[in-house]
């Protein structure tokens, strides 16, 4: 018993000098890293602080979501850059989850031509680096399209060319708050519907109807207040409408593509992963293949698909920074290069940088613990 | 209802007919339905209309030998292979000085055998193998490559590297660094004590939670700064630091997925033979938490290895980096010179990452048996 309880305390004696050992060796490493960091500054006139934030920031950035000008401080800077991130992220998922989805389900396919031909485009996609990719797209195919003045012309007055894709940019008249307040009106109603339908258990689909009608009557009964700017060619440029910078184009496509390969991969891994048994269940049960999927393998296989794909939207989102080689203005080009190359201040720059994509990071793996949880639960 | 019981074993069903694909059920699934009829004949205009291009522009109308770039201008001229041939030592070696080109072979020759013994699975004292490449041959490359004057072997900078060479020795510092630390940072992760569990925690979190390139940038702009100049690092030192903390984390993660999913009893039972910690880990656990994981590490390498791409960021020459700047070459300027550098680039990653895939799926199936 004695003996016991000395080597209990033994154990606990020694956790707690390793622990303290370890720490005392980090705190003292963390230390002398911090004192050098301050001399070293100091010594070259390195700024330690934010004073930065405020003054002006003296560089043009091609493309910005808010007013900004060379005359903006460079903590507006920051924030295009931000945005200019959170855009290209946010619309590329989209697409990337239909393509990956479609080239799943192709992979899974007993039509053996589509299955091999989709595991081939997954196969080549996965096995090249992403940097690789958009460097073909930005240099190799957007370096190969005309001139403005020869641009090719695409069905809805948009046009691409070697500055970009120019696009009818949408002039809203006052009127066409209304369209907003009857789309607004319209959800609720779809809202309604939908649960008045789950009660009844069929039409739920109807829902989507109050929706579309709402605004589309108000639309057409004020008068269409709607109007398109169209980019229209003005020497050897184009002038009016929207324009997505080449850039943008090569760095979205890229991302697509690559994320695509890796979510087509979840997504056969979590059908994969939803026993057999499960489907011939079904079959058992006289479900239909059609409605067997959709009731019995999907919303099993959705519980092994989300986890990961969501990591894949992180990675997506943090791949966006690879814009640095080709010169998309994101967070990383704006802010932790051109920023940080005039203002010298490298500590607060990097350490605001990381902290907006830890941010986002952790943000999202919270809500995917409680996801789990949920998912968890339901499983008994 | 004595009728509805059966008294005797009803006689055993023919066993259904086999549903092995032949090739006439393959043939069949493809019409099988309007859609999949539909889907296979998109797949045929698609690989119809795009292989007599492709293998048009990258065989048959291809330039294989040229001494610059002027039959590769010529209209209808295909991939220019011959500037891929030219450029060859330049994609390899970099800017490394020619006399000393031998040095690189030799650290390339001497690095093959040493993996092809490792990976051969049953090959005679394995274990002097790895010993060899994960101690002496680090050193001896590093000797090599960098030069010892006592030696006779002038000092070759690293701002001459460049190349297939920068590219094997981020990934090879990569690989060595991460999986021990990687196994580190997991135990750390799930130690008892708090202290080095949160410290753990913490950075796989943040380096998880961070691009690749936000941490070349961090290595590359405070790494010089916050430690004595005197100390001051050369300037491949912070990718491949940087390069070896992130792959680190990532793979810590695949180490603790495969000691979770280890039955408690192997420990339980380790200590009740009193095993000490360290016996513990080396001998029982992670032999086979890490048999376990074996994809998801290569995985972890093959990530790695198409990560080193970004090394390019800090101004570092890898393979990729000298491709890029190589197609910009005067005297080779054409239209055909930028798809066919990157056709080159895409084939020399495809491979290797393919390369490592298949050799985890054979590994994976041997050890399965």
């Amino acid at each position: 018993m004695l003996a016991l309880s000395s080597l209990r305390r033994d154990a606990v004696l020694r956790g707690v000098a390793i622990q303290v050992l370890f720490l005392g060796v980090l705190a003292l490493l963390v230390y002398e890293a911090v004192a050098t960091g301050l001399a070293n500054m100091r010594a070259h006139h390195i700024p330690v602080d934010f004073s930065f934030w405020r003054e002006p920031a003296g560089f043009d950035i091609d493309q910005h979501l808010i007013p900004y000008s060379p005359a903006s401080t460079y903590g507006r800077a920051f924030l295009v850059g931000l945005l200019n991130t959170l855009l290209v992220a946010a619309i590329g998922i989209v697409p990337a989850s239909l393509l990956g989805f479609a080239l799943g389900a192709a992979r899974l396919s007993r039509n053996f031509l589509v299955a091999r031909l989709a595991a081939i485009y997954v196969e080549a996609t996965r096995n090249v680096p992403l940097l690789l990719q958009l460097l073909f797209w930005y240099n190799a195919v957007l370096e190969a399209l005309p001139s403005p003045q020869r641009s090719l012309a695409l069905p809805g007055h948009v046009y691409l060319n070697d500055r970009g894709l120019f696009l009818p940019a949408p002039v809203f008249a006052p009127a066409a708050v209304w369209v907003l307040v009857a789309f607004g009106f319209g959800l609720f109603g779809g809202l309604a519907c939908w649960f008045w339908a789950k009660r009844m258990d069929s039409w739920r689909s109807l829902a989507v109807l109050p929706v579309i009608a709402f605004p589309l009557a108000t639309y057409f009964a004020i008068g269409q207040p709607l109007g398109f700017d169209v980019p229209v060619l003005k020497g050897f440029n184009f002038s009016g409408g929207a324009k997505l910078l080449p850039e943008f184009i090569a760095l979205l496509f890229s991302l697509v593509l690559y994320t695509a390969a890796f979510i087509a991969e979840i997504v056969r891994a979590g059908i994969e992963g939803v026993p057999k048994g499960q489907g011939e269940a079904a079959s058992a049960l006289g479900l239909r293949e059609a409605e067997a999927r959709k009731y019995v393998i999907i919303p099993q296989a959705m519980r092994l698909i989300v986890p990961p794909l969501t990591s894949q939207y992180l990675n997506l989102f943090k791949n966006s920074s690879l814009a640095v080689f080709i010169g998309y203005p994101d967070l990383i080009q704006v802010f932790a290069g051109t920023v940080l190359n005039q203002t010298g201040a490298a500590v607060p720059v990097m350490a605001t940088t990381m902290a907006v994509y830890l941010s986002v990071s952790l943000l999202t793996s919270l809500l995917m613990n409680l996801y789990n949880r949920r998912i968890a639960k339901v499983q008994h | 209802m004595p009728e509805l019981a059966r008294t005797s074993p009803s006689r055993a069903a023919p066993p259904p007919p086999p549903r092995a694909p032949g090739s006439g059920e393959i043939l069949r699934t493809l019409f099988a339905t309007p859609r999949s009829a539909l889907l296979t004949i998109g797949s045929v205009v698609l690989v119809v209309w795009a292989i007599p291009g492709l293998l048009r522009f990258f065989i048959f109308d291809a330039v294989w030998s040229a001494s610059d770039g002027g039959p590769c201008r010529a209209p209808a001229a295909g991939a220019c292979w011959a500037f891929v041939a030219h450029k060859l030592p330049y994609f390899t070696y970099g800017s490394y000085p020619l006399h000393e080109h031998w040095r690189v072979n030799l650290v390339f020759g001497i690095g093959a055998m040493l993996v092809a013994w490792l990976l051969t699975p049953k090959a005679a004292w394995r274990r002097l193998g790895a010993g060899l490449f994960f101690a002496l041959y680090p050193m001896l490359a590093f000797v090599l490559l960098w030069g010892a004057p006592g030696l006779g072997l002038p000092r070759v900078g690293t701002d001459l590297w460049g190349g297939i060479l920068v590219t094997f020795v981020v990934a090879a510092f990569g690989i060595v660094v991460s999986l021990p630390l990687g196994i580190v940072l997991a135990l750390g992760r799930r130690a008892r004590l708090p202290a080095l569990r949160l410290v753990s925690i913490a950075f796989i979190e943040f380096m998880r939670g961070v691009p690749m390139i936000a941490v070349l940038f961090m290595a590359s702009t405070m790494l010089p700064l916050f430690i004595p100049e005197r100390l001051a690092p050369d300037r491949l030192v912070p990718p491949l630091i940087g390069v070896a903390l992130f792959a680190s984390a990532y793979m810590a993660e695949v180490v603790r997925g495969g000691l979770q999913a280890l039955p408690k009893g192997q420990s339980e039972a380790a200590k009740a033979l009193g095993l000490r910690f360290w016996s513990m880990q080396r001998l029982v656990i992670l032999p086979q938490a890490l048999r376990l994981v074996i994809p998801a590490i290569v995985n972890t390498f093959i990530g790695l290895f198409k990560d080193t791409t970004l090394v390019a960021t800090v101004g570092v020459f890898d393979f990729l980096r000298s491709v890029d700047s190589a197609r910009l070459d005067p005297n080779w300027a054409g239209p055909t010179i930028t798809p066919t550098a990157y056709s080159f680039a895409a084939l020399f990653y495809f491979v290797c990452s393919s390369g490592m895939s298949r050799y985890s799926l054979f590994l994976e199936r041997r050890l399965s048996r």
